[in-house]
């Protein structure tokens, strides 16, 4: 088990959203206050924990060719009891991500790390992979918002920070560009991002080249 | 009940399209875009899909979900559904049509993790429309997921053959292409009936 190498693959090189562009339809929809991205990806991060551990745990159990659908009755399972938590304590949480709690079951990365890592590796392994692959997808959620708000509400921390959660102001009205918080936003936002994370990729590998030319 | 019913598919296609607007199916949106011809296959699955699978949602939440105090079990009561309906019909076209199959087969399998059929069932239970509705609310739904995609898949067909500074080749000028496609569509934001 190598935990740095995980750690790195989840928050860049092989990171779930600006690499493999798994679950985006929560990246884009509830990216717009920090609030809304930090529940989320903790959310997720929990959800994915769980089910790589329950299904790490089973790999040997369940016969292969009704995998999917057991996976997806695991994660179900694990989606349901988190929407019936937050539903209890945090229903502020709840109300603002709305349908995109029960839509967890359907994210992409929650059934792609079951499939590509858990049901081939050991359950702690599994458990530090999905702790990994969550905070890459909570890093970044956790940008994306962080632009879009400011840009698109002109605030820094909206549901967390500032007077009645209303988020700091930076931008005052009415200089945001309110389409930024709307759907136009996230697309070209997370574009930006994605271009962002492949230029950085491509620095660092120069970096190492000549590090290693160097040697 | 015309104006409800025309003010739904309305919302369903144009004003609140499932891909544009409500962000539900972006995974097959950007994976299965690059070619108008699987655009429109995956548009046709997946509308036939939606349809089955609102009808089917409808009946098992109404019948079984209700008068057993379960509601709380919907989110797997749904994707249990959608994922035995999807193999159901993929079992039919196989051995019923072929050639449909042939045209279809490949995306069928993808259409479980769609977030778009479990979105457009939940917002059928939130909305509490009835049977005749729901099944509506999918077709439309189904349709508008379509037109996305089919639009984005001509428009995208242009893009990958644009220069573009190279930190912005591949996934990022895609996004940033939808967030235009998004953008048009917001047009459509102020049309409703009621």
């Amino acid at each position: 088990m190598n935990f740095k190498k995980q750690f790195n693959e989840g928050l860049l090189t092989k990171n779930p959203v600006t690499v493999q562009l798994l679950g985006m339809c929560s990246t884009l929809a509830i990216t717009t206050s920090l609030f809304n991205g930090i529940g989320m990806g903790l959310a997720v991060t929990i959800i994915t924990i769980c089910s790589n551990v329950l299904i790490s745990a089973l790999r040997k159990v369940i016969p292969s060719q009704i995998r999917i659908a057991a996976y997806i009755t695991i994660i179900a399972g694990f989606v349901t009891m988190v929407d019936l938590f937050l539903q209890a304590y945090i229903p502020a949480l709840a109300e603002s991500l709305g349908v995109f709690i029960p839509l967890i079951v359907v994210n992409c990365m929650v059934l792609g790390r079951a499939e590509a890592f858990a049901s081939k590796n050991g359950v702690l392994a599994s458990a530090v992979d999905g702790l990994c692959q969550g905070i890459g997808y909570t890093v970044a959620l956790v940008v994306v918002c962080v632009v879009r708000e400011l840009l698109g509400s002109g605030t820094f921390g909206g549901g967390l920070l500032g007077p009645g959660g209303a988020g700091i102001t930076i931008i005052p009205q009415p200089f945001p560009a309110m389409q930024m918080v709307m759907p136009v936003g996230g697309f070209l936002i997370l574009g930006v991002v994605l271009a962002g994370n492949q230029w950085l990729m491509k620095y660092l590998e120069k970096k190492n080249k000549k590090k290693e030319a160097a040697k | 009940m015309a104006g409800e019913i025309l003010g739904i598919i309305i919302a369903a296609i144009l004003s609140q399209n499932y891909i544009l607007v409500k962000f539900y199916g972006i995974c097959p949106f950007m994976g299965v875009s690059k070619k108008i011809d699987t655009a429109l296959g995956m548009g046709m699955a997946v509308t036939f899909v939606m349809a089955l699978a609102s009808f089917a949602c409808w009946l098992v939440y109404n019948f079984l979900l209700i008068p057993l105090n379960l509601v709380y079990m919907q989110t797997v009561a749904f994707i249990l559904v959608i994922a035995s309906i999807v193999q159901v019909v993929e079992m039919f076209l196989k051995k019923m049509v072929p050639a449909l199959y042939k045209a279809l087969g490949v995306f069928l399998p993808l259409i479980t993790t769609n977030c778009a059929v479990l979105g457009v069932v939940l917002v059928n239970v939130q909305e509490g429309y009835d049977l005749l509705l729901s099944v509506l609310n999918g077709v439309a739904g189904g349709i508008g997921f379509t037109i996305a995609i089919v639009l984005f898949a001509s428009v995208r067909e242009r893009v990958n053959k644009s220069d573009c500074p190279e930190s912005f080749k591949g996934y990022p000028i895609t996004l940033i292409a939808a967030g235009l496609l998004a953008l048009a569509f917001m047009g459509f934001s102020g049309l409703s009936i009621t």
